[in-house]
């Protein structure tokens, strides 16, 4: 009997017995779909990381000099104390940091902190206000929707000028033109003479409610004692010269701070590597607990589909007698029940996938995660879906394979 | 008719003896005691003859049947089928010769309740490993054969009992079997119908048919052309009749 004529028969047979079969492809169903569900998120969060999140931070082929990380997931106290006693950066130690490279980048200044913008009697609060140079909106790759960017001189003399993100300028101006009315950043006046483009979320978490302005504007002291920045931000061409400018930023801010060889730096270049780190624990602590409830599932999956095979096979006993009467070797009978449990399996597997996909999609929609479905997730899927139904099956296909055609045939 | 052949050990059957057993045995080792089921059946029979195997139970026809049938094999003897000894074949060989040489004919009928008439015919041939189309066909004819030509898309619970049996046979023939092996083939079935079964019989054996059939009922052996009677594992009586 050819393997077709198996499988030809074993459809027939689950077409015959719906209900018997959904619930025995039902492990294998939920088995399929969490290890699609779950790979998508893993997958999701990864390229996300890899590819919005550490660009979103800070910025492609950026480093930033900063007195502590700026991601700092699970640091003792001690760590946490040690970094607030170091010295902060300063608008002179960015100044001879760039003035120190020797490959060509650009630069930024960057301070930021929360405060209440407000227009007439309307309030926007928690916004982030980010006090920088002029070079922050390149690096950052934040495009003026409407109106411009502030620039260099506007930056150096000081001018009372702001840039909103589009949730700001929505919450306060609603649909009239934002562009040249005055607003007021923690009671300071500014004019606002640009709206950045729609940024959307990351990890549920707005992008857009920001307001930029002048480093060296009035609202510096809201964020910042003067001459302070939280960060100095860093572009190089590529990475090769980011690694070289780093090198270079180090030896300058270590001769700046006379440490001696044996003293570690008090100040971190930090760039999106250490979030990148970060996040591939986490996601291979997802890709290490979600194989246990795909295996869980699918070894369920596979002694429901045995109980049902075997149950099969005992109720089938007469049928298998006659089939070896008419000629069927014991390697048709056995072909005949392992097609049959693969072929549960594998449908099984396949509403798995369809429901993954599904889960994919729905988990993208509802909730902050970005699930992407990973391809190696669906071939691991069918593979193991089908696995799952021959290894099932092995065990009831022997035993029916193994009848004696006369005691069979004798079955009530 | 040819005189029989005397058999011995080491011996060829004549090429139109179909079956031959030499001293066949049986014995079945139910653990305190060994029941001898066979114990020492000779039996020979010829292309196109049409016969009865009877007695009481425990008699050892249904073993008989069995060994005939290569369902089971024997403890000791021999086994012609068609000229080839099959007494010492191995499970999947005999598997083989049941699908090639044997034709069954059950009781129960033994029909797949989900499966038509047709499907149910083609059996056989899925596991001779011929085509889907050719199968078709053959089925198409063999329930043809049987004057089921217009049910062959019923399922069994869409058939009388007399056309139930009817596809059983056309199943038995459709792969063209030296010979048919009917196990009580009218006990499920009443008088009429039986008769109606044994006249599809008769006519099968006048195409030249073989036949060997096991009942208990005399008028339905009556059919046959000679009756072989089995007593204690043992031939008792070996006798031809006119039909």
């Amino acid at each position: 009997m050819r393997a077709f004529e198996a499988f030809h028969l074993a459809i027939q047979t689950i077409r015959a017995q719906k209900l018997k079969s959904g619930f025995s492809l039902l492990g294998v169903f939920v088995g399929v779909s969490s290890l699609i569900g779950s790979c998508s998120i893993a997958n999701g969060v990864n390229r996300y990381m890899t590819e919005k999140f550490a660009q979103t931070i800070f910025g492609v082929n950026t480093f930033q000099l900063r007195r502590r990380p700026i991601f700092t997931p699970n640091v003792p106290d001690s760590v946490w104390r040690a970094w607030q006693r170091r010295p902060r950066i300063r608008f002179s130690d960015a100044d001879a940091v760039e003035a120190g490279l020797s490959v060509p980048v650009i630069t930024a200044w960057q301070s930021s902190d929360n405060v209440t913008v407000s227009f007439g009697n309307k309030e926007a609060r928690d916004i982030e206000l980010t006090t920088a140079s002029e070079r922050y909106f390149d690096i950052k790759n934040l495009r003026i929707a409407t109106g411009r960017a502030f620039t260099g001189e506007e930056n150096r003399s000081g001018t009372p000028v702001a840039v909103l993100g589009e949730a700001v300028a929505k919450r306060l101006f609603t649909d009239r033109p934002p562009i040249g009315r005055n607003v007021r950043i923690g009671g300071i006046p500014y004019r606002v003479i640009g709206v950045v483009e729609h940024q959307g979320s990351l990890m549920g978490f707005p992008l857009d409610r920001f307001v930029v302005v002048p480093a060296l504007s009035p609202a510096q002291n809201l964020v910042n004692p003067p001459g302070i920045v939280d960060a100095f931000l860093v572009k190089a061409n590529s990475e090769g010269e980011m690694r070289e400018a780093m090198a270079e930023a180090e030896g300058i801010m270590r001769s700046r701070r006379h440490l001696r060889p044996q003293q570690d730096n008090n100040f971190v270049l930090d760039t999106s590597e250490g979030v990148q780190r970060f996040w591939a624990g986490i996601s291979r602590i997802i890709m290490i607990v979600m194989p246990g409830i795909v295996i869980v599932s699918l070894v369920i999956g596979g002694i429901v589909i045995m109980n049902i095979m075997l149950m099969a096979v005992a109720e089938r006993t007469r049928e298998i007698g006659l089939r070896k009467s008419l000629g069927a070797r014991r390697r048709d009978v056995l072909q005949q029940f392992l097609a049959e449990s693969t072929a549960i399996a594998t449908v099984g597997a396949a509403f798995g996938i369809v429901a993954g996909i599904g889960l994919t999609v729905l988990i993208n929609a509802l909730s902050p995660l970005p699930a992407s479905i990973s391809p190696s997730s669906v071939i691991a899927g069918v593979i193991m879906g089908a696995g799952v139904g021959v290894v099932a099956g092995v065990y009831p296909a022997t035993r029916a394979a193994r009848l004696d055609p006369i005691t069979a045939l004798r079955q009530e | 008719m040819s005189t029989v052949q005397q058999f011995r050990t080491g011996d060829t059957p004549l090429p139109d003896v179909i079956i031959l057993t030499h001293k066949l045995t049986r014995e079945y080792d139910m653990g305190s005691e060994l029941v001898r089921a066979l114990r020492g059946v000779s039996v020979q029979i010829r292309q196109n003859e049409y016969v009865a195997v009877m007695g009481p139970s425990g008699s050892g026809k249904s073993t008989l049947m069995n060994l005939v049938g290569c369902l089971d094999t024997p403890t000791s003897g021999e086994y012609w089928l068609n000229g080839q000894k099959v007494s010492d074949l191995a499970d999947d060989e005999l598997a083989r010769i049941r699908n090639k040489e044997i034709g069954f004919v059950f009781q129960t009928f033994n029909l797949l309740p989900r499966a038509d008439a047709l499907h149910n015919v083609e059996l056989p041939l899925i596991y001779a490993g011929i085509s889907a189309h050719q199968r078709r066909e053959r089925a198409a004819q063999a329930l043809q054969r049987v004057g089921l030509g217009d049910r062959m898309d019923h399922r069994p619970n869409e058939l009388s009992g007399g056309q139930r049996q009817r596809v059983a046979i056309a199943r038995a023939l459709v792969n063209e079997p030296s010979i048919l092996l009917a196990d009580e083939p009218t006990g499920n079935l009443d008088s009429t119908t039986s008769t109606e079964i044994m006249g599809v019989f008769a006519e099968l054996h006048r195409q030249g048919q073989t036949v060997v059939m096991v009942t208990h009922e005399h008028d339905i052996a009556a059919n046959a052309a000679r009756v072989i009677t089995l007593h204690d594992g043992l031939v008792a009586t070996d006798q031809r009749q006119a039909a």
